[in-house]
């Protein structure tokens, strides 16, 4: 049975059915097209700010980040005692450590003197921080105090820093009522909670934030030995530790952000049913074209079931025409999904791609879409009766 | 016509009678509504038979052919077809049985996406044991022998009626049925195309010493028959020979 579906013996009657009915073929793909776009573009959105929400803390340069247990996302990051991070180099597999401060404070556009919030990473200069190794030799000049380095992925409302910078003027602006001195620009990009990000030393951090108490920081990086197991040492951490600290692998620091978005927000709630709207769309119009087209070829199914036809071939007929339509319908919508992903890059920042995953998921949700209206439609084919058509 | 010569598993088994129909009776509705269509019919067609069914409309011939054909239910008596009861046969059983009985009706009934050639592959392709280029050069032979060689890849929508016809014959025969059924074949054709395409059908049926029952309402082709029965309110009046 299986071998006679693949090696395609006998008429293609589904394919034909298909092409020589050229209007109807246009608009079923159309549809499917049409609900596979909307699917790549919701779950694509729906990725996209969630692989968004986490652009800085892929950066980092860590094996196990620690944070305050009362931290709930990189928007509100509560501080713990610097202590704590010193503490974990008590352990044989800890390389090396690097305290930062993160906050988000208020930049004023040097160009409209409008303010808007920021994040800004407060380190030691001489310390790691991101695995990208241009940064050190830029962070040189933090040591001067009220220097910062500008991420020139923020977005443009807060001004042409970067522009400014590259033709050689001095950028100087105010965060939080402080002049501070564009020194160099990084290239980090903007994510969910933060339209655009800074760098600055520890000093120059705490100077905008005179209120930060002493010894207290919001991050903690853990650097380990080449191949030590970080599992390991966050269980190690986490006995050795007090509850005033959460110890997560840099993989935990990544999904607790995302799963803030996902689970305290309605964002992932919102593009699904999105998607879901696609798909249901999409099935409609799919079961309106195979029914259709089933009802008006209900005399030649039964001149066929006449001659000796099973049932179940004809049926099969039906099938195959679904996943013909899932096939075709797909090919389109995944090249326009590429486009629009492209468009959507270009315009909002956000890192959307089309990744296999998605992909997959869409290719297997048409093919749902298509299955299921054959298989409603199928119904119809049933009602041929052969002893109607003398 | 070697591709055409009858094949060897068709031959032999119950060439006496290939059909056989005692007291068949036959209603359509139910209750107050239930309207005797067949009485007590006896026919059989022998092996290689033309056999001409007429009569008025609404007689019964379109129900018999329908039985005979397996496409329908029999609610009492005994038909038998190649020697298998078709009483209380199931879908399935009257499924397979549909494959060795061709069939022509009154519209054409050709699938309208498929070229001439593919709705005589239909036909073909019920037969099993052939690959499918030895299906297809049947198929090609077969419009050969109907006389349509040269509108294999015409769509039934280019064809003029008795071509549409002729390729329904096609489409019958190639399936290799051992009985054929037509049901006014001729309607929708003028008596000189009328007149061919039956002659035709009764010269290849011949060939293939498949047995053929015809209803029909013309009477200007009523001499191809070997027998002529007639039909009344359900009854079958004696056969005139």
């Amino acid at each position: 049975m299986i071998g006679r579906f693949l090696s395609g013996r006998g008429i293609p009657l589904a394919s034909l059915m298909l092409v020589r009915q050229p209007v109807r073929l246009a608009v079923a793909l159309a549809g499917i097209s049409f609900a596979g776009i909307l699917m790549f573009m919701q779950l694509g959105f729906r990725d996209g700010l969630f692989d968004a929400s986490v652009t800085v803390h892929r950066l980092f340069d860590a094996d196990i980040v620690l944070i305050s247990p009362r931290s709930t996302s990189s928007v509100s990051m509560a501080g713990f005692p610097r202590r704590r991070l010193v503490q974990t180099m008590a352990l044989p597999e800890v390389e090396g450590i690097t305290p930062v401060h993160w906050n988000l404070l208020l930049w004023r556009n040097p160009q409209t003197r409008g303010t808007r919030s920021i994040l800004a990473l407060g380190f030691e200069p001489g310390d790691p921080l991101f695995v990208d190794p241009t940064l050190a030799p830029k962070a040189q000049v933090l040591t001067q105090k009220g220097r910062v380095l500008f991420d020139e992925k923020s977005r443009p409302e807060f001004g042409p820093v970067a522009e400014w910078f590259r033709d050689g003027r001095i950028v100087e602006s105010e965060i939080s009522g402080k002049r501070v001195r564009v020194a160099g620009l990084i290239e980090l990009g903007s994510s969910f909670g933060a339209d655009g990000n800074l760098l600055t030393s520890s000093e120059t951090f705490l100077e905008l934030l005179p209120n930060t108490p002493p010894g207290s920081i919001e991050v903690g990086l853990v650097r380990l030995q080449q191949g030590t197991d970080a599992e390991a040492v966050v269980e190690k951490l986490n006995a050795l530790l007090p509850e005033d600290v959460t110890v997560l692998t840099k993989q935990g620091f990544i999904d607790f952000e995302q799963n803030y978005w996902r689970t305290s927000t309605s964002i992932g709630f919102i593009f699904t049913l999105g998607a879901a709207m696609g798909f249901v769309v999409g099935c409609v119009i799919v079961y309106q074209v195979l029914y259709s087209d089933v009802s008006d070829h209900l005399p030649e199914y039964a001149t066929l079931m006449a001659m000796g036809y099973k049932l179940r071939t004809l049926l099969g007929v039906v099938v195959r025409e679904g996943l013909l339509l899932a096939l075709f319908g797909y090919l389109p919508a995944y090249a326009a999904g590429q486009g629009l992903y492209l468009l959507v890059r270009s315009a909002t920042a956000l890192p959307v791609a089309m990744d296999f995953s998605r992909a997959m998921t869409v290719f297997s949700m048409i093919l749902v879409m298509c299955m299921a209206s054959a298989g409603l439609a199928m119904r119809r084919l049933v009602d041929a009766d052969p002893a109607e058509i003398f | 016509m070697t591709v055409l010569s009858y094949p060897a598993q068709y031959q032999g088994a119950d060439v006496v009678s290939t059909v056989k129909i005692e007291n068949l009776s036959h209603w359509y509705g139910r209750g107050s509504m239930r309207r005797q269509v067949l009485q007590s019919v006896d026919l059989q067609i022998a092996a290689g038979e033309v056999v001409l069914l007429t009569g008025p409309s609404g007689c019964g011939k379109t129900t018999l052919l329908s039985l005979i054909g397996a496409l329908r239910q029999v609610q009492q008596g005994d038909v038998r077809v190649f020697g298998q009861q078709l009483q209380g046969a199931g879908r399935g059983q009257r499924q397979l049985l549909r494959r060795r009985i061709g069939m022509i009706f009154q519209g054409h009934n050709l699938l309208r996406c498929l070229t001439a050639e593919q709705n005589v592959q239909m036909g073909a392709d019920l037969l099993e044991g052939f690959s499918y280029r030895g299906r297809r050069d049947q198929a090609r032979e077969w419009l050969r022998a109907v006389g349509l060689e040269d509108h294999l890849s015409k769509l039934p929508q280019d064809l003029s009626g008795g071509q549409k016809q002729r390729v329904a014959i096609a489409r019958a025969l190639a399936a290799r049925p051992q009985l054929l059924l037509a049901d006014e074949p001729t309607a929708a054709l003028d008596s000189g195309t009328g007149r061919e395409v039956v002659e035709l059908l009764k010269r290849l049926a011949r060939e293939q010493a498949c047995s053929v029952l015809m209803v029909t309402h013309d009477p200007r082709i009523l001499d191809v028959a070997d027998r002529l029965v007639k039909m009344e309110d359900g009854r079958l009046l004696q056969a005139i020979e």
